[in-house]
């Protein structure tokens, strides 16, 4: 029991980091019918840019407030010079544009900084907590709240103002919103900015876990995308459920299955969903209109 | 006999009965047309027959064989063909080989044939662009035929989907607004093609919001409102039906109303 | 006589394999074009998958793994001559993608993306994990084909490096002559007529799942065979071949260079192949340069590099 309770305690650890890229995913999707693959490039940048403004002495805590500030900008900077001139292009067009500006901040985070690996310390020290014979370390708490507390104000943000409501008319219908007055490119810059600024944290908190370095997007672009899909692409519950499930899936087989397998059971998952579900857990069902 | 019988058909959209318990029939060389006011459920009932929606309740038999529920492609092999209201041209396409296109089930053959241009093939392809230009000579875009479909005008490709549609050399041609976004001489042309393609025993379902057209060229006629089915008979009967004028008198003035406001 | 475009393709194409080496006569030269012809090759079947079909893989590089990896294990454990491992490479990656592509086909958009981006990771995983079959992530050594003992017995002396040129580039003019045949034939048709309106399509009869199928398997088998002969050329293959990464660069070719014409993508093959060649001089910048390019050319030449410039040149002399 403690070592089902241990590979699950770790999965929900990997998940919440998961269902953070996965949200970052779904605030984009709903706004522009776009999915980011520079995503994973926030989660880089912001554990990057706290590495080195920490290294620069300023305290933890600052050093984290610029990393998400400063991805929160250079998401800003992807849609205005990326993402809004290709409005239209077809799918495969904006994938490779996402894809070319992932390579594109590999490439400059590699100039600016330097390709080693880096670590700042945990927030609460590196003391694992005793859970039920299974061992947590704090950081992964401070992940998992992180993760659960973006969701809850994403929720708040959605559902109790009115600018969050102004991009969920956005993402139903794009022209009918901009016929109610709605500032639907506004939505789009604010929403970039969201989901890079959501990236960044989870890269500010999962750092002293797993390291980084410039080339970590990519991998968990693809995790988050798959999770996304999973949960059913536009849903920010899903992205969560999603996020969840899959970080556990990977634990439960590296855990019981074999590790150097542990990807390739969440993709089989993915698969198989799709199939019996082909919009994801929770995505909508959708008529062809003609 | 009747060629296409339609039975207590219905589908629900979000618990809203889109269209409930229409059922009419079709003999070979009849056109018969379905009106009514906007959002009446005529185009629904289109998708329905065509095996592009899903029925929830009802039939449809087709030479009496029960064909409801299957897919377009299985329906167009049974002599069934159509026409869309919002047009589904293959844009990057040649006029031409739009109308090509349309022959997909005299022309299909063998995949490695078709990869290695086997003599085979090409005489496949060569008899569908013969038949093809002959068709787009009927609808009048013969001098169009090299022109990329994207560049015509709206009537013109509403007439290349005719074009298309009688590639298929169908039993059954569904027609949704062949005539809308046409002038008055495009109008009688498609008027004239109409009429022709009835005589040479097709049977016709049509959905067109020019009365005059339907009046002069429907031998029946089915009328729609709000997703049931109110009349039907022959134009003449239809014309001074109370409930069609009503339905269409009502239509008016909401429009009048909403336009005033 | 007016040539039709299929032949000036072909012409192009054929011209520019011969008369290159007039210009560029090193044996590094022949060995980036052999890179450009092999990916070539398999970017004239995202072509068809893609350009034609419209519908997405970002998994294809799996069946260039399934075509390499044939090569380099079939001849050792089989005992099959390293030609025919690359006929049973390319059967083997069709069956596959019939199998698979049957339940991902039916997705659509994302969705397929990301089912296929499944698939090639997975193929990839295995090729890395099953290291006592395959070497894991060092690879594996390639026998080699042969058929240049052969030809040098019949008179025909050519380098290694020269061979390849020649060869690849043959199995690349053969594979584009196909895609261009299957454009103007009634499958062609089908698929651009599902790619154009899939209801309209099926209005006219195509079975939409099986042109869907058809396309994704003739694809899987151009990866196969490219995989196969990058295997063969390098006499050494690494899972990387069939990496997400190379998924990526496969489809980036082919939209780049114009996924709706059989040269523009060879056209988008070659730059994207050179590219890394000619920025090695700036190594540091290499990724930035890769990253702009691909985002430049996809916001200002959506259709693509070479279907962007005709129309222009087109448009300027109307």
């Amino acid at each position: 029991m403690p070592e089902l309770l241990q590979f699950l305690l770790s999965g929900i650890t990997v998940g919440a980091v998961y269902a953070l890229v996965a949200l970052g995913f779904t605030i984009i999707y709903n706004a522009s019918d776009v999915v980011n693959f520079a995503q994973g490039e926030f989660v880089m940048l912001g554990g990057m840019i706290t590495f080195f403004a920490h290294a620069a002495g300023l305290p933890l805590p600052l050093a984290a407030l610029i990393a998400i500030i400063a991805t929160a900008g250079i998401g800003v900077a992807l849609n205005k010079l990326a993402i809004e001139p290709a409005r239209g292009a077809p799918v495969v067009s904006l994938i490779i544009i996402t894809i070319g500006a992932s390579i594109f901040i590999r490439g400059a985070t590699q100039l600016v900084f330097d390709k080693q690996i880096h670590r700042f310390p945990a927030f609460s020290g590196d003391q694992p907590i005793l859970i039920g014979g299974a061992t947590i370390l704090p950081q992964s708490l401070w992940v998992i709240a992180g993760a659960l507390a973006v969701f809850f104000c994403l929720w708040l943000f959605f559902t109790r103002t009115l600018i969050g409501r102004a991009v969920l008319a956005t993402a139903n219908n794009r022209i009918a919103a901009q016929l109610v007055g709605i500032n639907t490119n506004y939505v789009m810059t604010l929403s970039f900015a969201m989901s890079a600024a959501i990236g960044a944290l989870a890269g500010v908190l999962v750092t002293p876990i797993t390291l980084t370095s410039y080339d970590v997007g990519l991998a968990l672009a693809l995790k988050g995308f798959a999770a996304a899909m999973l949960g059913g692409m536009g849903n920010p519950k899903g992205a969560l459920v999603g996020g969840l499930l899959l970080g556990i899936l990977e634990a439960m087989t590296a855990g019981y299955i074999s590790s150097q397998y542990k990807d390739a059971a969440a993709f089989v998952v993915i698969l198989a969903v799709l199939f019996a579900m082909p919009q994801g857990l929770f995505g909508r069902k959708s008529t062809d209109r003609v | 006999m009747s060629l296409l019988q339609i039975e207590g058909l219905g589908i629900d959209f979000g618990g809203v009965r889109a269209v409930n318990d229409v059922g009419f029939a079709l003999k070979p060389g009849e056109i018969v047309s379905v009106i009514g006011p906007n959002g009446a459920g005529k185009t629904t009932l289109f998708n329905m027959i065509s095996g592009v929606y899903a029925p929830a309740r009802g039939r449809v038999a087709l030479d009496g064989e029960d064909v409801t529920r299957m897919p377009p492609h299985h329906l167009a092999r049974r002599g069934l063909s159509r026409t869309f209201q919002n047009l589904q041209i293959f844009q990057s396409m040649s006029v031409l080989e739009n109308a090509v296109a349309g022959h997909h089930l005299h022309e299909r053959g063998s995949v490695f044939a078709d990869l290695f241009s086997l003599p085979a093939a090409r005489r496949r392809s060569r008899a569908s662009e013969e038949s093809a230009r002959a068709l787009l000579d009927r609808v009048g875009l013969g001098r169009a035929a090299e022109q990329e479909a994207g560049s015509l005008s709206y009537g013109a490709l509403k007439r290349l989907e005719i074009a298309r549609a009688l590639a298929l050399k169908p039993r059954v041609l569904l027609l949704d607004e062949p005539a809308a976004g046409c002038n008055a001489v495009e109008t009688e042309e498609i008027d004239h093609l109409i009429a022709k393609v009835a005589a040479e025993g097709v049977s016709i379902l049509l959905v067109e919001h020019d009365m005059k057209m339907v009046m002069r060229i429907s031998n029946h006629i089915v009328v729609l409102d709000h997703g049931e089915k109110i009349a039907e008979g022959e134009p003449a009967a239809i014309a001074r039906d109370p409930r069609v004028i009503e339905a269409y008198l009502g239509a008016q003035a909401t429009e009048a109303q909403n336009a005033d406001g | 006589m007016r040539l039709s475009s299929k032949t000036t393709t072909l012409l192009i194409l054929a011209a520019v394999i011969a008369i290159a080496p007039v210009f560029f006569p090193s044996s590094y030269y022949f060995r980036v074009g052999s890179l450009i012809f092999v990916n070539g090759l398999a970017v004239t079947g995202l072509v068809i998958l893609i350009g034609y079909a419209g519908q997405i893989s970002l998994g294809h590089a799996g069946f260039a793994g399934i075509g390499a990896y044939a090569c380099a294990l079939a001849p050792v454990h089989l005992g099959l001559h390293p030609a025919l491992a690359a006929v049973l490479g390319a059967a083997l990656s069709a069956a596959i993608a019939f199998l698979v592509g049957r339940p991902i086909l039916r997705l659509k958009g994302y969705y397929l993306a990301v089912a296929s981006l499944g698939f090639g990771i997975l193929v990839s995983m295995v090729l890395s994990n099953e290291a006592q079959l395959t070497g894991g992530p060092d690879g594996m050594a390639v026998p080699e084909l042969g058929l240049r003992a052969v030809l040098k017995a019949i008179g025909i002396d050519l380098s290694n490096t020269e061979f390849w040129y020649a060869f690849s580039g043959l199995v690349l003019v053969i594979g584009a002559w196909l895609a261009l045949n299957l454009y103007h034939s009634p499958t062609g048709r089908a698929l651009r007529a599902l790619h154009g309106s899939e209801v309209a399509a099926r209005t006219v009869g195509v079975d939409v799942a099986h042109y869907k199928l058809v396309a994704f398997v003739l694809s899987a088998v151009y990866a196969s065979v490219s995989g196969s002969l990058l295997a063969l050329q390098n006499k050494f293959i690494t899972p990387d071949v069939a990496g997400f990464m190379h998924s990526i660069e496969m489809v980036t070719m082919a939209v780049l260079g114009g996924a709706g014409s059989v040269l523009g993508a060879i056209l988008g093959a070659a730059i994207l192949t050179t590219l890394p060649q000619v920025l090695t001089v700036f190594q540091e910048y290499e990724q930035l340069m890769l990253g702009l390019v691909m985002m430049l050319v996809m916001i200002f030449m959506r259709e693509g590099l070479l279907p962007s410039i005709t129309r222009r040149i087109r448009g300027r002399a109307e």
